[in-house]
């Protein structure tokens, strides 16, 4: 009687693992159907109106192909979800998957909040993303957000003014080099017109990732623990921006306070012709400027390398989530190839997927080519793998770097506060 | 003995007056202009202060992509709630803390003023475990409390003020004339006490109306957002704005204040206590 039961348990079992295994190879979506309906919540970011409704669209179309598994999808925003996220977490009330950014992952992960996704991912998932892509939200061999949108600091010309100076647009694969860029600032630059306008509000990221281009690091690694430094190639970037906004005056001085698209009504007027951005900048052109206003996305510009940071936008899922296998089978149908192109199509982004770069949703957009050629330069840098970096940033380097652009400190003078002042602040994290 | 004011001092203190409607009122027109701009216009170097091509294009966004009235409705539920709640505890607090002289009374007034010291990114991580401890997490009933308790002593101090500002003179003619004590506070101290209660409850109402963190914090559900849960998604990373969407539903978001304001406004100006006493 025992021997019937146990073999009508291994039947059943087997039948199970037969079923589970036909829907798996099937290409459904359906998360392992779980026999009670469960609801996950996905906290989303997206703020262009068109990545709005691709991301609602996504999730109703999982939603219908997964009717035991319903995903709520809650709209948060870039300014408040850190705040959100940590009270969240405190709580026990953070979303189950949320959409962020790599740099932020690594101090959740640190106070075990996020999900290890290495026991989750199928290879299919882990093949679609360039390993350098991976290791920015990979900390201590643990992954903890899957990379989807990709940004690269490139610069945007106009087009007329190029013309009229006789400048070339330099392909992807010919990139200008900074001098270059420095050379073809100073035929722009005119009376009432500069040839460049470095939007330097919140500056560290972004000189941290340009320095890259030189091979300045900022952080080395001594007996374990990351320190602050400052030699030749972290000047380099820094005193270049430097020279072009004080010595050769081909810079605005004016538009190193500004952020985000805040450079955007001079460059339309003519009085900027050339403003170095992150390529989601492109959306923010195509929405603005005049209609006959012409433009050109010039590649990421060349130092000893093209190398810079990648910073993608993550989704991750939360360590208290009670359905974890579901949320990451969510994920992963949120950030297929195709909907990956979606997504990056709605934020003027470069998608981390290698399958989604040839969807014709994204090859027809303006500046493709240079968006797609960024894509093979962003790796991991050393700074976001040091604990501690996200405080440095905000009472350090931010500040210094500011007052530094404002001339109203040395070069020396900053990378004595970066380091003496950095430090401190790394050692408390590193005890 | 009257004076007459000169025709040309008079025509100067009506320009005066003039310039300082404009300059009150510019912020408000800029909200509207904006509201009205193509994103091509608002991107103009040199800006426009009445827009070329006007549209409604904005406010259609706005509406498309967030629940706009939704909000205002949570937000008028959440605000008025929590202002009547207020001013209805603290009036009587403060008339206490007013009259009557005690230790307790000191204590108090020292405790509300110690209270105003924290600022609320100290005691937020407390107050969200307190909140959620007590099932209140992700409903207005718990941010109505946590906006009652963070109104409360502004409005006793307030209150109190009031409260004192009135001679007691006035109850103790009541008193002598008979008046109970509930009497008199009814009939007597109440009307006095009118500007005061409505410019509390007016504080109370714009702080909960514009609070944001509390909000942030306290609630999940879209559902359940308030204004300035809703507003804050116009804004994007790097701090871009979509400025057209943000000012239409920012226009729309003051529609009710203004009504509540038209409403309550003259009660501010209504003099009350002129001629109570004679001096």
């Amino acid at each position: 009687m025992r021997h019937r039961v146990r073999a009508a348990a291994a039947l059943v079992a087997a039948g199970a693992l037969i079923a589970a295994g036909c829907g798996a190879g099937s290409g459904t979506n359906e998360a392992g159907s779980p026999k009670e309906p469960i609801s996950l919540r996905f906290q989303s970011l997206a703020f262009q109106p068109e990545s709005i409704a691709a991301n609602k669209e996504i999730v109703a179309e999982w939603n219908k192909a997964n009717p035991n598994v319903k995903v709520e999808y809650v709209q948060g925003d870039w300014g408040s979800v850190q705040d959100q996220l940590v009270t969240g977490f405190e709580g026990g009330t953070a979303p189950d998957i949320f959409h962020y950014e790599s740099s932020y992952l690594r101090d959740f992960a640190d106070r075990g909040n996020l999900l290890d996704l290495n026991d989750y991912l199928t290879d299919k998932t882990r093949r679609d993303i360039r390993p350098a892509i991976w290791d920015t939200a990979t900390f201590d061999d643990g992954v903890y957000g899957m990379p989807f949108l990709l940004d690269a600091f490139v610069v945007f010309a106009n087009k007329k003014l190029l013309d009229e100076a006789g400048i070339k647009v330099p392909a992807p694969d010919d990139p200008w080099t900074w001098d270059e860029f420095t050379a073809n600032a100073k035929k722009l630059t005119k009376q009432g017109r500069y040839g460049a306008a470095f939007a330097l509000k919140s500056p560290a990221n972004r000189i941290l990732n340009l320095s890259l281009n030189f091979d300045g690091k900022f952080f080395a690694q001594q007996d374990d623990k990351s320190q602050a430094v400052f030699g030749a190639p972290e000047k380099v970037v820094l005193q270049r921006i430097h020279d072009m906004l004080y010595k050769d005056k081909i810079a605005a001085p004016e538009a190193i306070g500004m952020g985000g698209a805040d450079t955007l009504p001079a460059f339309f007027d003519g009085k900027f012709a050339m403003v170095p951005s992150g390529i989601w900048l492109r959306q923010q052109i195509i929405e603005q400027a005049p209609k006959d206003f012409e433009w050109v996305t010039i590649p990421a510009l060349k130092g000893t390398s093209q190398t810079q940071a990648a910073a993608p936008q993550t989704l991750s899922v939360s360590a208290d989530t009670k359905h974890p296998e579901e949320a990451v089978k969510f994920m992963e149908f949120f950030l297929s190839p195709k909907n990956q192109a979606r997504l990056a199509n709605g934020d003027a982004m470069v998608p981390a997927s290698q399958g989604a770069l040839d969807d014709p949703v994204l090859t027809k957009t303006p500046g493709w080519e240079v968006a797609v050629a960024s894509g093979s330069f962003l790796q991991k840098a050393p700074f976001q793998t040091v604990k501690g970096y996200e405080e440095w940033k905000n009472k350090i380097a931010n500040p210094s770097i500011q007052e530094y652009f404002q001339d109203r400190i040395t070069i020396d003078q900053l990378g004595q506060k970066l380091v003496k002042d950095g430090n401190g602040i790394l050692e408390r994290y590193q005890r | 003995m009257m004076t007459r004011t000169s025709p040309s001092r008079r025509a100067l203190q009506y320009l005066a007056l003039a310039g300082y409607l404009v300059f009150l009122a510019f912020p408000l027109w800029w909200l509207i202009s904006t509201a009205l701009k193509t994103p091509q216009e608002i991107a103009r170097i040199d800006p426009t202060v009445i827009p070329i091509h006007p549209t409604l294009e904005n406010f259609r966004t706005a509406f498309e992509q967030q629940p706009i009235l939704r909000s205002i409705l949570n937000t008028l539920y959440v605000a008025g709630v929590s202002s009547l709640v207020t001013v209805g505890l603290a009036v009587p607090g403060a008339y206490v803390m007013a009259r009557y002289r005690s230790i307790v009374g000191k204590s108090t007034m020292v405790w509300v003023l110690l209270s105003q010291i924290f600022p609320f990114i100290l005691v937020i991580i407390p107050l969200f475990l307190i909140v959620r401890d007590f099932g209140l997490f992700d409903t207005h009933l718990g941010l109505i409390i946590v906006y009652i308790v963070w109104s409360m002593p502004f409005a006793l101090w307030m209150l109190r003020s009031h409260v004192q500002s009135i001679p007691i003179e006035v109850e103790e003619a009541a008193a002598i004339d008979g008046a109970s004590r509930v009497r008199m506070i009814r009939e007597i101290l109440a009307p006095l006490l009118v500007p005061g209660v409505v410019a509390t409850a007016l504080f109370t109402f714009v702080s909960a109306w514009n609070e944001f963190f509390f909000a942030l914090v306290l609630l999940k559900s879209p559902e359940l957002s308030t204004l300035s849960l809703t507003l804050v998604k116009f804004i994007g990373a790097e701090g871009v704005a979509r400025l057209g969407a943000l000012a239409a539903a920012s226009l729309v978001a003051t529609i009710p204040s203004l009504i509540f304001f038209a409403i309550i406004q003259r009660h501010l100006t209504s003099g009350l206590l002129s001629g109570a006493v004679k001096s």
